[in-house]
């Protein structure tokens, strides 16, 4: 075996503690008083946007800025403060930009109304079409004259029975 | 049966506009909920002393500018040049360090030069939540009465400044003295 592959073998150990190490400094499990509490909070770090990472929640988010906004939600929650006050706190220094779940209001009704106009829409379009169906008529209708022309060429090129 | 012809073309037509103006928007201009409102509160050291404490009241009392910065910020570092000229004019520019080490800071400052008046320290970004940072830089303008009118998410350049820093400042400038001397005249 070559050496610098040895010594990497070597160095693997290391490599795993050390990476253990910082797997436990950035899930360190906080304590919460009540049961309440670290359920307003897991689903708080999951409502709010990382605004550097405009992707994600800062649940998922390994941005800086998202692991404050964690602390800080986490403090706040054990301070006392209710689900709405802490998003209202981020609100007001981050905008609306912050919330993943849009609050209904004047800029965002079209936001809202777009899934049912949507719907509204296809229903129509869905209807007009089967309207549109029914009125065909079901099976075609020959005049006399069409019939005598269509029995002949169903017996042309053949001998004629009887 | 004209229309039906042409409601696919109107359709698609709506659809590119739509799809066109979105090009043209920056997903990353985000309005700040903060201008208008007045500096929110903070309390932090003193960059260069820690026992001395910083607080909003230390960046209230005539328009200046509040910068957000970082050593490790290169855009930081690529604005500063703009900040020494600004306080070289005589505006006034106090400062957050932001999740910075204060031995770094402090060398940062003793070389290139420190345009702040006050730069308080804000290693865990608590500050920063405050007054709704997302990155540095960032720049604030806050009028005499400690409002914030303006804000700066990325680095300044100096046509920002001119087109929009400046003229502000000058606007402030002139609201305050208008406001002191109506001040005066009541009493």
């Amino acid at each position: 075996m070559k050496r610098p592959m040895m010594i990497s073998l070597l160095g693997l150990p290391l490599w795993l503690v050390a990476g253990f190490a910082m797997a436990l400094a950035l899930g360190q499990p906080l304590e919460f008083e009540s049961e309440a509490q670290q359920r307003q909070y897991d689903s708080l770090v999951r409502e709010l946007r990382c605004t550097v990472c405009q992707s994600e929640t800062i649940h998922e988010s390994n941005a800086e800025l998202a692991a404050d906004m964690r602390r800080r939600v986490y403090e706040m929650t054990l301070a006392g403060h209710d689900g709405d006050a802490i998003i209202d706190f981020m609100v007001q220094r981050y905008g609306d930009y912050v919330r993943y779940r849009p609050p209904l209001q004047a800029n965002t009704y079209l936001l809202w109304a777009s899934p049912f106009l949507l719907l509204f829409g296809g229903i129509i379009a869905w209807w007009r079409i089967i309207v549109g169906r029914r009125s065909m008529p079901q099976r075609p209708d020959f005049t006399e004259q069409e019939r005598a022309q269509l029995e002949q060429l169903r017996n042309d090129g053949s001998p004629r029975r009887m | 049966m004209n229309l039906r012809l042409l409601l696919p073309l109107i359709a698609a037509t709506a659809l590119l506009g739509l799809l066109f103006v979105g090009l043209g928007m920056n997903s990353r201009d985000l309005p700040s909920p903060l201008v208008g409102k007045p500096a929110p509160a903070f309390s932090l050291e003193a960059l260069e002393d820690a026992q001395r404490i910083v607080t909003e009241q230390d960046f209230i009392g005539e328009v200046s500018l509040v910068n957000v910065w970082a050593t490790w910020c290169s855009t930081c570092r690529s604005e500063k040049p703009l900040l020494m000229e600004l306080a070289r004019g005589g505006i006034p520019i106090h400062a957050f360090n932001y999740r910075d080490e204060r031995d770094a800071a402090l060398r940062y400052l003793d070389v290139s030069g420190n345009p702040y008046q006050t730069v308080a320290f804000d290693p865990r970004g608590d500050a920063g939540i405050d007054w709704g940072v997302y990155a540095t830089p960032e720049t604030y303008v806050l009028d005499a009465d400690g409002v914030i009118r303006y804000k700066r998410i990325g680095p300044l350049s100096r046509q920002l400044l001119l087109d929009e820093v400046l003229p502000l400042v000058e606007k402030l400038r002139d609201e305050q003295q208008r406001n002191e001397a109506r001040r005066v005249a009541q009493s």
